[in-house]
């Protein structure tokens, strides 16, 4: 299904017709159903699994069965509309939001090419006011007076099993990334909507296996892999290992489950055994190493990502919930957190919410230059971007640029850290610092315009590599940009699923840029005592002139 | 077809204004107790719907950030897309209500050969967004002239600076002719973007046919089939003293215009239009970014939702974690247990 | 409701724009405009009715029609009473009590005539 070739999508994406390219569909939205076939959808979750996360949170995640997207009956209960109806009711009275959001767009368009999904696709229903409106048709039938008076004249529709197929098609081709409601006049977050969408899918066991049985690993081994405690550790080891190889340096304070260190630093796992997100964690060891930092590395709360963000705020919640009880356990003062995108969207607007108050921890204070993190004193994690810029200003590091001389790096901000928390500039900060080439991508295509790499939330499995290509097609195409203009190589970023996702993406569309984590780019430019002439960088890759 | 259907409920509202206007009583009825009636199911419907909504919690802190964040004090916030305080957060929402910040960094994308994806500048649907309301808000309170008596204050130097252009017999007043040229503006995008087209309803053709067609009766009242003002402004006096009579002769477009607006007020609360309240409660915009320093409260939040807990996550691995020398809370029992069967969660390759 | 702190003020303001001109007005029994009618003649121009909606029309045609195009200087009316087509000398001879009658309708309406711009105000003396 990965499927179609990149010289055969170049052409597709601008001469297909589909409302981007121009050409207009001749039949109503409503009219149109959505087809399920290969390559686009995600695999339904399999029966073990739904059973699993059913015994943890019954009644969240529906009748655990086996079922084909592709068939005509999903073996739904046969409530199954009063379940969705239920649902929307229950989540309108918990959510201001969802009320808000239902009642107020005006449809003005403004949104509807800022999805990087509908650029790449120009499937109507991608644009997030028409992705939101498949949802809001339901509420206006059921929950409104003009829409249970006018019916269709008020877009008043009724849940029907069609409808249904077009959530699950649509609230899966939405990565919750917030561009829209950057650009929305009310504010309107089609993510919020999704996840509605998707929390009411799960209900009547609609759910994705990529997404929930991540999750049921994280909750039972710590980390989405399913990574046994030993394995886990093992891993991280043997990446000391590639340390040494490439700097001289034998490091020794990697450690796990220390009760009484000074920080728990918590990662995405994907960082201890997913090229590249290895060498990003290399990154964080030789900036701990160098500074001599009091950490340790929790195997039970071994997973920053949070896959119960792309399900239920319940799961959510839950999976979190390992953050605070292992600090609490190891009596830590305060959690660092890797580079991770939804790890820090749960973190920053979520964690403190769900789980706290953290009030068994201190409030965090850099034991290295005295600095206290007042933006974090009530949820006391810090980000470890803050945390290294923070280093890099009073001095810290012993940084030599040039050691990133053979890469040319652009700064890719994710979504969630940008438009959920605002980290924008510390990553810069510390990669003007680190590197001496580094270009930004276009205006429109950074900061809090930033695109999404096409396959977060849940999205980042094999079996829609066409949908995810063309959903990456914007951030893509600004990488291209710089490509071409300043020879970028390097595509930095500072979240785990970007690593993977970016990975691919580039691989298709721009072969020539490989993807990092800011702490690889941190780590590569550190000079540590006792070590080696430093010929290569982390992923052995000789420096500049240092190819001979 | 969506664009008809608003059109053909517009021109049967003039239709059955103009009608019932003939009929003895008609006018009263359109003139007095439909106006009341509308006024009430205005306020009312508009109180219920924001009374509705706050009665749902805002249960997470989830601004969209969209500036740098407040974090280490020699990066600078971004205190007006970013805000982590209220005063912050008013400077946010003033713009967002009285500039529509948010939609004035809206841009059009476009593909081309290559691929390559453009996004260019596009500030008509903020201009005449902006026109459209601000010249209805000028006209709202140019017809204050109307309801006030002795009249209030700030009509003369708004009627003044809206009318200095004098055609004819009768002051023009361009606010007029903006909101008509928007609201056209506003409409012909709707039917000319194929992507806008495609996603509009005739809810949204309606409100903007239904205030076209308000504008266009004031402006023939006022400018073509003049009414007598003095029997109106009675009237309309009348209306907000609660001594509302209908003396003299009055024009049947005067009846028209009334009954539209009627309807316009009492289709307001229950239609998109309720985005004038909703503009100011929507959590993405009216909350500071401030969930680190503050406990935000989540009122249904659920305490019975616990992790797995670490000393089942021991039981389950002590033994591997013993031999792999991890720490462990429990030392292993002599007999080592059995590893624990039916596990829910396989292992798989990697997937990040 | 959540919130009340804020939105109760709210929609109190919200509530307090909206009836501005009920309790701008204060519910006192309006003072419409009561004219001073000229007791010489019990007929005008026109009728009453066009009078009350149209008679800036009348003027501004009489304006272009005498100064502009030259056209006749005076009328008659239905009932064959000779009058000048003039603000100043023809409505003003009888309607010669500005305040009274103009002054009434158009500060009730808040309308504000451009006619003494150029046109002296009449006095009783010059009458």
């Amino acid at each position: 299904m990965a499927d179609t070739k990149a010289a055969e999508m170049k052409v597709k994406v601008v001469k297909e017709p589909s409302l981007m390219t121009g050409s207009v569909p001749t039949r109503d939205w409503w009219d149109v159903e959505a087809i399920f076939k290969p390559g686009n959808y995600c695999y339904p979750a399999k029966k073990s699994i739904v059973e699993y996360h059913g015994k943890n949170l019954p009644g969240l995640f529906g009748e655990p069965r086996d079922w084909e997207v592709e068939s005509d009956d999903w073996v739904l209960p046969d409530n199954w509309k009063e379940i969705i109806i239920n649902g929307i009711k229950e989540r309108l009275d918990k959510f201001r939001s969802l009320k808000i959001f239902m009642d107020c767009c005006v449809r003005c368009g403004a949104c509807a090419d800022k999805c990087h999904f509908f650029l790449g696709t120009g499937d109507p229903k991608n644009m997030p006011v028409m992705r939101a409106e498949l949802f809001r048709s339901v509420y206006r039938n059921d929950f409104t007076t003009a829409g249970r008076i006018l019916g269709e004249i008020a877009g008043a529709r009724p849940m029907t099993f069609k409808v249904l197929k077009e959530w699950f098609m649509y609230f899966y081709q939405c990565t919750e990334c917030r561009r829209c409601s950057v650009f929305c006049p009310y504010g309107i977050d089609t993510a919020e909507v999704t996840m509605m969408g998707r929390e009411l899918l799960h209900l009547v066991g609609v759910g994705t296996n990529w997404i929930l049985e991540p999750a049921a690993n994280s909750n039972r081994t710590g980390n989405h892999l399913g990574l046994q405690p030993h394995t886990f550790k093992e891993n991280a080891e043997f990446l000391i290992d590639d340390i040494e190889e490439a700097t001289g340096v034998r490091l020794e304070s990697l450690n796990f489950n220390r009760k009484g260190a000074e920080v728990l630093f918590i990662i995405p796992s994907a960082d201890v055994f997913a090229d590249p997100g290895i060498f990003t964690f290399m990154g964080y060891l030789l900036i701990f190493e160098q500074i001599g930092l009091d950490y340790t590395i929790s195997t039970y709360s071994s997973e920053g990502g949070n896959f119960g963000l792309f399900t239920n705020n319940e799961l959510m919640k839950k999976l979190n919930a390992k953050m605070y009880a292992e600090a609490k356990r190891l009596g830590v003062k305060w959690i660092l957190g890797g580079e991770c995108g939804h790890m820090w969207r749960v973190i920053h607007q979520y964690m403190n919410t769900m789980n706290g108050p953290a009030d068994f921890l201190e409030v965090p204070r850099s034991p290295i230059t005295g600095t206290v993190f007042e933006n974090a004193a009530a949820t006391k994690m810090v980000h470890i971007s803050e945390f290294t810029a923070d280093l890099i200003h009073h001095n810290k590091l012993k940084i030599d640029k040039s050691r990133n001389d053979h890469r040319t790096v652009t700064f890719h901000d994710s979504c969630n850290t940008a438009r959920g928390m605002g980290l924008l500039d510390e990553p810069r900060y510390i990669l003007k610092n680190v590197c001496n080439n580094f270009y930004e991508m276009p205006e429109n295509t950074t900061r809090d315009k930033t695109f999404c790499c096409g396959s977060g939330t849940g999205l980042n499995t094999g079996e829609i590599m066409d949908l995810r290509m063309r959903a990456g097609l914007p951030r893509a195409n600004a990488v291209r940009y710089v490509a071409d203009r300043h020879g970028v190589d390097m595509l930095s970023c500072v979240c785990a699923i970007d690593r993977a996702t970016l990975l691919a993406l580039n691989q298709y569309w721009n072969p020539e840029v490989e993807v990092c984590g800011v702490s690889e780019l941190v780590g590569n430019a550190l000079v540590m005592e006792g070590e080696k002439e430093r010929e290569t960088d982390l992923r052995f890759t000789p420096l500049a002139g240092m190819e001979g | 077809m969506r664009v008809l259907k608003a059109f053909i409920a517009v021109v049967a509202l003039v239709l059955v204004a103009l009608l019932v206007a003939q009929v003895p009583g008609g006018q009263s009825l359109l003139g007095i107790v439909l106006p009341y009636l509308a006024f009430a199911i205005f306020l009312g419907g508009f109180i219920y719907k924001v009374v509705d909504w706050a009665k749902s919690p805002v249960p997470f802190r989830i601004p969209t950030t969209c500036g740098q964040e407040s974090s280490l004090p020699f990066i600078k916030q971004n205190k007006l897309d970013c805000p982590t305080t209220k005063t912050q957060v008013v400077g946010r929402m003033l713009l967002e209500v009285l500039l529509f910040r948010s939609l004035f960094r809206n841009t059009k994308a476009s593909i081309h050969d290559g691929p390559q994806l453009a996004y260019g500048s596009n500030k008509w649907l903020w201009l005449f967004g902006l026109l459209f309301h601000y010249s209805f808000l000028v006209i709202v309170l140019r017809h204050m002239r109307l309801f006030t008596d002795p009249i209030a204050g700030f009509v003369a130097p708004l009627e003044f600076v809206d009318g200095f252009l004098e055609v004819g017999a009768t002051t023009i007043y361009q606010s007029s002719f903006i909101l008509l040229a928007a609201v056209t503006f506003l409409f012909l995008r709707r039917v000319v973007r194929p992507y806008l087209r495609y996603l509009s309803l005739p809810a949204d053709y309606f409100p903007l046919m239904l205030i076209f067609a308000i504008g266009a009766t004031g402006l023939l009242m006022r400018h073509v089939f003049r009414v007598d003002i003095v029997s109106v402004k009675e009237l309309t006096v009348g209306l907000v003293t609660f001594s509302p009579a209908i003396n003299g002769q009055i024009g049947a477009i005067f009846f028209v215009h009334v009954f539209l607006v009627c309807v316009l007020l009492a289709y307001f609360p229950f239609s998109k239009l309720m985005h004038l309240g909703g503009v100011f409660m929507s959590p993405t915009r009216n909350m500071a970014n401030n969930s680190r320093m503050v406990r935000h409260e989540n009122p249904w939040n659920d305490p019975n939702i616990k992790p797995h807990s670490y000393e089942a996550y021991e039981d389950e691995f002590r033994e591997f974690m013993v031999e792999s020398g991890l720490p462990v809370d429990k030392q292993p029992e002599p007999a080592p247990a059995e590893p624990e069967a039916g596990q829910a969660a396989p292992e798989e390759e990697s997937k990040a | 409701m959540y919130g009340t702190g804020r939105i109760i003020p709210a929609l109190i303001i919200f509530v307090g724009l909206m009836t501005f001109p009920i309790w701008y007005n204060g519910g006192k029994a309006q003072q419409p405009p009561e004219l001073v009618l000229p007791t010489e003649y019990d007929e005008c121009v026109r009728d009453t009715q066009f009078m009350r909606e149209s008679h800036m029309v009348l003027l501004h045609e009489w304006r272009d029609d005498v100064l502009r195009k030259s056209g006749p200087r005076s009328g008659v009316t239905d009932r064959g009473l000779e009058y000048e087509r003039s603000l100043q000398k023809g409505c003003m001879s009888c309607h010669y009590d500005k305040q009274n009658f103009c002054d009434q309708c158009h500060d009730y309406t808040a309308v504000v005539p451009d006619c003494w711009a150029c046109h002296l105000e009449p006095t009783k003396e010059a009458i």
